[in-house]
């Protein structure tokens, strides 16, 4: 998994320990603390996952496991506009993976990065519920539907 | 205990409850085939993620096949282990796993050895449906000091995270990643040599594929013997003797010292050493060591450490720098006997026999993996030239005796080369569990009270069981032993160092369960432990029948002292025998 790394300081290792002591520093919490470390800093970096590691004794390399097993957590953060592409079926049908290749040509990123500036980070999903709309885009809370690859450029304006 | 009572195959079985239907239907001879499950019955050791599916079974009533592995007996069940339902199942899961399975099992390290291999085999699979259009997952190739991973071959069997986690706690090995991109691997898929991993080897010796296997250095070896100017000197530890033999097809168990002496000196070793010689001269200087820290503590001196804990396992070592840097003072500081046998060679005998140390070549026949790393260490060398320049497995030598045409079978029985050959059964039980600290107890008490030992065989200090204790009565002196083998057992004696509560003098630590007998370099048991109970037996019979059993009364011992090293723990042998520890634990950097 590609990673970002972070500069941890005081405070924040100080904020990873409090979050592992409100689970009493349990080894079965493992995934509510990422959860909790992750609404914090926005990803789970290999740094942040060593202070957790620590806390409640539990290999790094496990840590790792976990969090390479679940789509939902990340070690790179997320852009200020995360854009989410619909794969759901109904949106695949309809040229959603065309739209994310126009998406991945103009932003230059590929799925699970984030732009260099962090304005925009680029990811898929299963399913977001309206596949009337289909394809579906998301950007941040923001929905559009009936996307065609040609609406990317002005959808991408709407951000700058 | 309650009795089950069910019928696989048409025949009734009684176990007791909580039996698998895969151990049930063993006690009717009925071998249901098991890929990922693993057990080492005697060490208490168990691999059942029921991940690979091989082992399914049709139970009657229920819809779907089940893993007799994991699966209980019910009372009434009735199994069926070969209906055409089971079978067709049985070769379409491993037509899969090998259907993501390199095929270049003529080249492959563990061909021949493989479990895979012998599954593919056994069921008879000749063709691999969907062969061509399916793709092939792949994964880098990582080379570290002692160990290969080439995850290609993994087929996540998980056998060396249970190991690596449950048995050794060293957490270095995790599965990551899902589906196709699943393999097992050190955090952010780091490679082994920056991870927390300590080369124990235990992960090889479990991999029932060709996944994880050692570092060859037999090449380099073979280019030393073929090079006129250096002399080759060739150490070999206790256990390897005990081991080496099954690789010929002979029995669990069987000697094979004097065969591997003559099939070394056949391979074109100039002196054929043992490493047993330098373990005696372990337990001088550890046992020294004890005695001056157990003297000093009884007259109240509180910086005098204890219990001593033994230094002779590099895995071992490699654990407690990483996992217990701040006990760091409390295992001895006497050298490996690997590596006191090659600072020995390459100053007092490299000077007997007149030539520089850089023109010898000491290469050691290790169980373990963790030895390549170890002799690869800054400390244990002199201006770049390593006191052990290479050292190769049971399993590396056993190869490289077949290529060199040798039937060891057939050799007659050599003898070991003096001076630094001959050794007493003191040093050939350093291959077992228990075994260092037998070997010390016998020097330390005589050394201690001044008195001849009664009994030599110290039974109390034997066995399997995971941590033993002992006390034995030092002329009114109870000293208290404590003995642990596998990494994860010896973690729950250091965290009693740790906290203050161990009541220890003494601890002995192996990383390999079993001790060494049961390394990771050593010919593998494919999870039967009758094999390592059967390599202990062959260590102490051979302790038992040599004529000196005490380290202190080996003669070549003694004569080193008076010509080279002066006393135990002198400063010359202090500058030779004796090493420090680093603290490797991983610190968290904060940004200030």
């Amino acid at each position: 998994m590609s990673s970002i790394k972070i500069e941890l300081r005081q405070e924040d290792v100080a904020k990873i320990s409090e979050i592992c002591a409100s689970f009493n520093n349990d080894p079965q919490e493992l995934i509510n603390v990422l959860h909790k470390c992750q609404e914090h800093f926005g990803y789970l970096p290999a740094e942040v996952q060593e202070v957790v590691s620590n806390q409640l004794a539990v290999p790094v390399a496990r840590i790792y496991g976990v969090i390479t097993f679940y789509s939902f957590f990340t070690m790179t953060p997320k852009g200020k506009h995360p854009i989410s592409i619909c794969m759901g079926t109904a949106c695949y049908v309809r040229g959603a993976e065309k739209v994310l290749d126009e998406f991945k040509k103009e932003l230059g990123l590929q799925v699970g990065q984030t732009s260099g500036d962090g304005k925009f980070s680029l990811s898929s999903l299963r399913c977001v519920g309206a596949c009337g709309l289909a394809p579906v885009v998301m950007v941040g809370d923001k929905t559009y539907g009936r996307v065609a690859p040609d609406d990317v450029k002005n959808i991408l304006k709407e951000y700058e | 205990m309650e009795t089950i009572k069910l019928t696989i195959d048409n025949k009734p079985v009684a176990v007791p409850r909580g039996t698998t239907v895969n151990k049930a239907a063993r006690e009717l001879g009925i071998d249901i085939p098991v890929l990922c499950w693993m057990e080492l019955h005697d060490l208490n050791i168990e691999n059942n993620p029921a991940g690979c599916r091989i082992c399914v079974v049709e139970i009657e009533g229920r819809r779907n096949l089940a893993p007799s592995c994991v699966t209980k007996c019910e009372e009434g069940m009735v199994v069926k282990t070969h209906t055409t339902r089971v079978l067709n199942a049985r070769r379409t899961v491993m037509e899969f796993i090998l259907s993501d399975h390199p095929k270049d099992c003529l080249i492959c390290p563990k061909s021949g050895n493989c479990e895979l291999q012998t599954m593919a085999h056994r069921l008879g699979i000749r063709e691999i449906p969907g062969q061509e259009i399916a793709a092939m997952s792949t994964y880098r190739k990582d080379t570290s000091p002692s160990i290969i991973r080439d995850l290609d071959k993994c087929i996540m069997c998980r056998r060396c995270e249970m190991m690596c986690n449950v048995v050794q706690t060293v957490g270095a090995l995790s599965a990551v990643n899902r589906g196709f991109m699943a393999v097992v691997a050190p955090a952010f898929e780091q490679n082994l040599e920056h991870s927390t991993c300590t080369y124990c080897g235990q992960c090889v010796a479990v991999c029932p594929t060709g996944a994880l296997t050692e570092v060859d250095h037999t090449p380099d070896v073979l280019r030393a013997l073929a090079d006129p100017s250096k002399t080759v000197i060739v150490q070999t530890a206790p256990a390897v003797r005990a081991a080496l033999g099954e690789m010929f097809g002979m029995e669990p168990g069987t000697l094979v010292t004097g065969k591997m002496v003559t099939a070394l000196r056949v391979l074109g070793f100039d002196y054929v050493f043992d490493t047993d010689f330098a373990a005696d001269l372990t337990i001088m200087e550890e046992g020294t060591e004890l005695l001056d820290r157990l003297n000093r503590h009884l007259k109240g001196d509180t910086s005098a450490r204890l219990p001593i804990l033994t230094s002779c396992c590099p895995g071992w070592v490699n654990f407690f720098e990483e996992y217990f840097p701040d006990l760091k003072d409390v295992p001895s500081s006497a050298k490996s006997p690997q590596q006191m046998f090659g600072a020995i060679a390459k100053t007092y005998f490299a000077e007997k026999i007149g030539i520089s140390r850089k023109d010898m070549v000491v290469v050691s026949i290790m169980p373990c993996l963790a030895k390549k790393y170890e002799c690869q260490r800054e400390e244990f060398s002199t201006d770049n030239n390593p006191d052990v320049d290479y050292s190769i497995s049971t399993r590396e030598l056993a190869t490289f005796i077949k290529q060199a045409n040798i039937e060891l079978n057939n050799l007659e029985d050599g003898e070991f080369d003096a001076p630094l050959g001959e050794s007493t059964g003191a040093g050939v039980i350093f291959g077992t569990t228990g075994g260092v600290i037998e070997a010390a107890v016998r020097t330390a008490y005589e050394l201690y009270t001044g008195k001849k030992l009664e009994r030599l065989d110290f039974t109390e200090l034997r066995g399997l069981e995971g941590v033993r204790s002992a006390t034995i009565d030092f002329n009114g002196l109870p000293l208290n032993i404590g003995i642990a083998h596998g990494l994860g057992n010896a973690r729950k004696l250091l965290d009693d160092v740790r906290s203050g509560k161990s009541q220890f003098h003494a601890i002995e630590v192996m990383a390999c369960p079993g001790g060494c007998i049961g390394g990771g370099g050593q010919p593998l048991h494919h999870g039967n432990s009758e094999i390592i109970k059967a390599r202990a037996a062959a260590i102490y019979a051979e302790d038992k029948k040599k004529p000196i059993r005490k380290s202190h009364e080996n003669p070549f011992i003694i004569k080193l002292y008076e010509e080279f090293l002066g006393k135990p723990n002198s400063e010359k042998a202090h500058h030779l025998l004796h090493t420090h520890y680093f603290d490797k634990k991983k610190k968290i950097v904060v940004k200030q």
